[in-house]
């Protein structure tokens, strides 16, 4: 079944946060942002831009009616600041005019001063000067300290990974208007209504339910819209609540990219033990997470580092421990993969370190490290239903790794202009909510009169397909035709305190519940039906829009049954609920079974390295994934397609820039690059592991948001090999992503036009 | 009063012309399906298409609306998503669903005009040239592979395109609604824009592509002199054994050249490499210059061509040499009144050789880190004239003068080019930002003046030479 919304999309018909019709009298709200990282305010003017014909009002923190505070885990976060600065672009006033670009205009004439004060923007420094946001974890099995001894091979490094900004095309904004009772309904373009809906309330001192949070759809948010879509939510809902005007607010994306938080930084150190048969049989790794000025999702986000910090891999003895590092950054926050990606590029860096002392291929070390069934993970999970090992197979055998190899040993021993390098890259990632309670789910399904559906869930459409599956699942239990169904908006009034849409888990979670709630609806139909064809409950069935008895197809139709049961005075409307099973951890023990099930697959990534420009090309990726049992291919490999390459976008081409002094300089499309058409890979190969799938997956069909984007790290590795072949003296960094400058510079290293360069470099 | 139609309807405007066309359309007509991702030509979210009248056909282009005056759309015909509904999809629509090449949907209207605009061009039908149709639009959710797919299907169903009327042809095979063939006609009743410059203080604007950048509020009540459209400052010609360019010439202009294809036969990987197909087609040679971006790639281009550049200020010309027309970061040897007339250099004989080399992050759709463009004449084995330009390496664009002198009279050989490339260093002066750091952009920039030599002469220079 193709994306229920994709017609829509194509003729320009779906609506986005811009896009809704604003009421007579709407405002237009713009941040005045700190322009220093951190400071404390001396002087603060806004006489002149009060002044400015069309201005309505600059909104403070004095004028909070709540509580001035938007932090989600902790409250470590204003939503307007005080009198000290903690990140370049934190808010500080909110200007309300009758149009955006008066309002810009204004912004340009408040003056505020500042006192600076020093400014951290690395994690290893906050670390030092013990800046941390709470205090480190350590997930532990074994006892590494007792088995180095034992390693007949043993390597320490560091590896590091640069942020990610998460570039969804519709930036944050969000449009509030008040209601009766002195209420506010906000249009919010978020992952999360609740979030949004119980922080506004907070900080406008009233009730939840004074606050009604709707959302149609988002323009892409890969975690960025997770908690980071708050600010502008609550935002529009004060300004409307102090002015009770409409508030609108559509984010200018350098505005956007300079206030936001992306995917966070990490500097890592990490120590491997191997044994002669190449086990694994001890790590140790540390991660410093650059968390920015504030908490937000950091805490969650390192926890799952510490979760995937091992991989797909089992290793019997691991150290791993996380410090959340307090920076002058903006806050960073949640990214697809949710620290996964990082943890898992810090034990693929000490693997390729290793097999590079020890002259084999990484994936000599990797293949004899899957995770297998009856393995134990760091964190005290059984390893069942595991798929790394097949998947492996799977993918060195179908798509031919010696053949492979020998293609690029070959092109390389017969170019020096170009080389080649190839990289395995397995991946196994936890689905869940690593945070226990947060793993449930509601869904409000109505079945009207003309036997047509309306569903609600807690799920947000944002690309990834969720109301085509949402619509499938309720077609397939109600054995009806998909175009009966329609997913109406993500409403907190019609499901509330829901999770976020994110974990890869949404549609497992608002699916299951989904289910629930049709399947009590079809009992009752079904009760009515027996009773209208004279037979057993047990002898009814509805097959495509039949009723049916012991399978036979009768007259009386979808249409007809709902018609009956409406007159016979059944209810058509129902709620389901589900919280996922089998789940707890605890965190004191830092032990526990946190996830429903784990999603595998491996990929093989070949490249192409211009040695003289030091530009580079991915030919192809070729992979195996779990997928369970797809309930919608075309979207699940769109989720593949579209995680892989913004996973190479990050291990490549995307690079976050800061200046010592926390000011931002990859601030817009022109200074921050992600994927085009032309820098993706010249082929991806999609093969599904032959599997029966995962009983607490919606329809057995595997999450599938995240674990993707993991295939991307193989893309440094195969780059690195590359430049490897071309420079022998290449001595091996692992600090993504590895641009065309690192590129170049790796493989000129250690020869003299490099010195040459250097050299004229000091002179000038 | 701007007078232009959009979709099907005739507009007349009294808006200002300095405002975008993009908010024109979202905030004043509430076409909302032309969407907003950067505001700076970067994303192609914001695509349009912009229909023209020439030799009595129409000619469709695409442009990115975000960084489009309004007042470059006089007598134009501005096609937006809305304008391309039918009753029925479009083939190009049901390719994009058929293939899933949406998923959050919102960069989704604007390959979706890109395409179309595809299917109603006079160009070759070719996978190769569809793909360079959508190369100005991102997509942050599909990974683009569906969208591939969805691009070949297209070319499969214009195969049979008539690419002498392909417009006409588009109507007919439901590519577009029928209104199409009203336009023509509609257009011809627009006068032509008179001239806006009232006195030499206006802001004299081309494209627009840098200026809706860096001033796009400034702009937008601003006393504009629109340029783009003035006949006498379109066209490419040669004279007296002289390319000349007029300076409203646009990138694509240079690349769909046949003057300028017959004489660089790689001309099309060369300016493929600068921005994207809707900024190309906006973006003109003299804006180019005037931007006096140290790392333009036009410029580097036609530095490294040795070309001269003459100036008007309506009443007198003068003729400079492009590369002198730089005097400091952003300082041009121009009095404010004056424009570009014209770029124009020799035509490169069969003993000259010209190559083009960029470095960026992003192979396309990017500023450049370094830039550098050669053209050498060889006689007899023996350098008789060589120009070598260096872009992103000093605060202006730079012919490498002590680099070109050193190789001059000298014979074509490793040794001399190695000796020639430890000349590059000492004439540049490199900072560190957020495109490189400085060491990075003296060995980048070596390395490309060597691809000239590999890239023209591959059988005499090869890496291993630097290995």
């Amino acid at each position: 079944m193709k994306n229920v919304d994709a017609k829509n999309h194509v003729s320009g018909k779906s609506i986005y946060l811009d896009d809704i019709p604003v009421r007579q009298g709407t405002l237009h709200a713009l941040l005045y942002d700190a322009p220093v990282a951190h400071a404390i305010i001396t002087h603060i003017d806004y006489s002149e831009a009060e002044a400015l014909e069309g201005v309505v009002r600059i909104i403070t923190h004095q004028d909070i009616p709540g509580e001035n505070q938007i932090g989600g885990i902790f409250p470590d976060e204003p939503l307007l600041a005080e009198n000290d600065i903690h990140f370049w672009g934190m808010p500080i006033a909110l200007i309300i005019a009758e149009s955006e670009y008066i309002a810009r205009q204004a912004r340009a004439l408040v003056k505020i001063e500042y006192k600076e004060l020093p400014v951290i923007t690395d994690p290893r420094e906050a670390r030092k000067q013990d800046s941390l946001i709470f205090p480190p974890r350590t997930f532990k099995i074994g006892n590494p300290e007792n088995t180095w001894e034992n390693c007949e091979y043993v390597f320490e490094g560091e590896a590091d990974s640069n942020g990610q900004e998460h570039l969804y095309i519709e930036t944050q904004g969000a449009y509030a208007y008040p209601t009766e009772h002195g209420s506010i309904r906000i249009s919010s373009s978020t992952q999360g209504p609740t979030a949004v809906q119980k922080t506004a309330a907070r900080v406008l001192g009233v009730d939840m339910n004074r606050i009604e949070v709707d959302v149609t759809r988002l323009g892409g948010g890969f975690g960025g819209k997770e908690d980071q879509a708050t600010a502008w939510g609550v935002l529009c809902a004060l300004a409307a609540q102090i002015l009770q005007k409409p508030i609108k607010y559509s984010v200018h994306r350098m505005d956007d990219m300079r206030i936001t938080g992306k995917r966070h930084p990490y500097r890592s150190d990490y120590k491997i033990g191997l044994d002669k048969n190449l086990k694994i049989i001890a790590y140790e790794a540390t991660f410093h997470q650059n968390a920015g000025a504030a908490a937000d999702l950091s805490p969650a986000v390192m926890e799952r580092t510490l979760f995937h910090a091992t991989n797909a891999y089992f290793v019997p003895n691991v150290q791993v421990t996380a410090y959340s590092c307090k920076t002058h950054l903006p806050p960073n926050t949640a990214f697809r993969g949710f620290g996964g990606p990082q943890g898992m590029f810090v034990i693929e860096s000490a693997i390729a370190h290793a097999a590079n002392e020890l002259g084999i291929p990484a994936r000599d070390i990797q293949a004899a490290n899957l995770l297998k069934d009856g393995d134990e993970f760091p964190y005290g999970q059984i390893v069942d239903y595991c798929n790394a090992g097949s998947t492996w197979t799977d993918a060195i055998s179908t798509y031919n790794i010696k053949t492979i190899q020998k293609e690029v040993d070959n092109f390389n021993i017969n170019n020096n202009h170009l080389k080649k390098g190839i990289a395995v890259m397995p991946v196994c990632f936890g689905i869940s909510f690593t945070n226990t309670p947060m793993n449930h789910a509601r869904a409000l399904v109505h079945v009207y009169q003309d036997g047509s559906v309306g569903v609600s869930t807690g799920g947000v459409e944002m690309g990834q397909g969720l109301n085509t599956k949402m619509v499938q699942v309720a077609a397939h239990i109600f054995n009806i035709h998909t175009n009966r169904i329609k997913l109406e908006t993500t409403n907190t009034t019609r499901v509330a305190n829901t999770s976020p849409s994110a974990a890869s888990a949404t549609a497992d979670l608002n699916g299951k519940a989904l289910e629930i709630a049709c399947e009590k609806i079809l009992e009752r139909l079904i009760y009515v039906a027996a009773k209208q064809m004279n037979c057993a409950e047990e002898a009814i069935s509805i097959r495509e829009e039949k009723v049916c008895v012991n399978g036979q197809p009768t007259e009386l139709a979808w249409e007809k049954l709902i018609q009956t049961a409406f007159l016979s005075r059944v209810s058509l409307s129902e709620k389901g609920h589900y919280a996922t099973p089998n789940i707890h951890f605890d965190k004191q023990k830092e032990k526990g079974h946190p996830f429903a099930y784990h999603v595998y697959g491996t990929a093989i990534t070949t490249v192409t390295v211009d040695c003289l420009r030091g530009l580079y090309e991915v030919d192809s990726v070729k992979l195996v994934h779990d997928f369970g049992k797809s309930m919608n291919t075309a979207i699940d490999d769109g989720q593949v397609e579209g995680g892989l390459v913004q996973g190479i976008g990050w291990m490549t081409m995307e690079e976050i820039i800061y200046n010592k002094k926390g000011r931002l300089l990859s601030n817009a499309l022109s200074t921050y690059k992600i994927p085009d058409i032309y820098s993706v890979p010249g082929e991806i190969t999609i093969k599904p592991l032959a599997t029966e799938g995962h009983p607490l997956a919606i329809r057995k069909s595997k999450a599938v948001g995240e674990p993707p984007l993991m295939y991307g790290i193989g893309t440094y590795f195969a780059i690195q090999n590359a430049v490897k072949a071309f420079n022998p003296n290449y001595i091996l960094k692992f600090d993504a992503p590895f641009t065309p400058e690192k590129v170049l510079m790796g493989l000129y290293e250690g020869r003299e036009v490099l010195a040459k360069v250097k050299a004229e470099e000091e002179k000038a | 009063m701007i007078k232009f139609i959009l979709n099907n309807k005739l507009i007349s405007t009294n808006e200002s012309p300095g405002m975008t066309t993009l908010d024109f359309i979202r905030y004043n007509k509430h076409l909302v399906g032309t969407k907003i991702g950067c505001r700076e030509g970067d994303c192609g979210a914001c695509t349009v298409l912009v229909g023209q009248l020439r030799d009595e056909k129409m000619i469709y282009n695409t442009m990115t609306s975000c960084i489009a005056p309004l007042g470059n759309m006089q007598g134009k015909h501005i096609v937006t998503i809305e304008g391309l509904n039918m009753e029925k999809m479009t083939p190009v629509q049901a390719a994009m669903v058929e293939e899933s090449g949406t998923q959050c949907g919102f960069c989704t209207p604007g390959f979706v005009v890109s395409l179309s605009g595809f299917a109603m061009s006079s160009e070759e039908v070719t996978f190769k040239n569809a793909i360079s149709a959508i190369d100005g639009n991102i997509c942050r959710c599909t990974g683009y592979k569906s969208i591939e797919r969805a691009a070949q299907i297209i070319v499969d169903q214009l195969q049979a395109k008539d690419l002498k009327d392909p417009v006409n042809w588009a109507i007919e095979n439901n590519f577009i609604p029928i209104y199409f063939n009203t336009i023509p006609e509609r257009l011809k009743e627009i006068i032509p824009l008179p001239a806006i410059s009232k006195n030499g203080t206006s802001t004299k604007v081309g494209g627009g592509t840098d200026l809706y950048v860096q001033r796009h509020d400034d702009m937008h009540h601003a006393d504009i002199d629109f340029l783009f459209d003035k006949t006498n400052l379109n066209g490419i010609h040669i004279k007296d054994n002289e390319v000349i360019i007029q300076g409203g010439a646009t990138a694509s202009d240079l690349l769909y050249s046949k003057e300028l294809n017959a004489h660089f036969p790689n001309l099309w990987q060369h300016l493929k490499l600068v921005s994207s197909t809707p900024i190309r087609n906006m973006g003109t040679i003299a804006g180019n210059f005037v931007n006096a971006s140290p790392i333009g790639d036009l410029t580097a281009f036609f530095i490294g061509l040795n070309a001269s550049i003459t100036l008007s200020d309506g009443a007198n010309k003068r003729t400079i040499l492009l590369k002198d027309f730089y005097k400091g970061y952003k300082i041009l040897d121009k009095k404010p009144y004056e424009i570009i007339e014209s770029v124009h250099f020799k035509i490169p004989d069969a003993n000259t050789h010209f190559n083009f080399e960029k470095i960026s992050k992003r192979r396309y759709l990017d500023i450049a880190t370094v830039n550098s463009a050669m053209s050498l004449r060889l006689k007899d084995d023996i350098i008789t004239e060589i120009y070598i330009s260096a872009g992103g390496v000093g605060p202006t664009p730079l012919l490498l003068e002590n680099t070109c002198n050193f190789l001059q009279g000298k014979i074509l050989n490793i040794q001399n080019i190695q000796e020639a490339l430890d000349f590059i260093q000492s004439e540049i002066s490199p900072i560190s930002d957020a495109r490189g750091t400085a060491e990075y952009k003296r060995l980048a920039l070596r390395q490309i003046v060597f691809a000239h030599f590999t890239e023209c002469f591959p059988q005499t220079f090869k890496i291993e030479a630097l290995i």
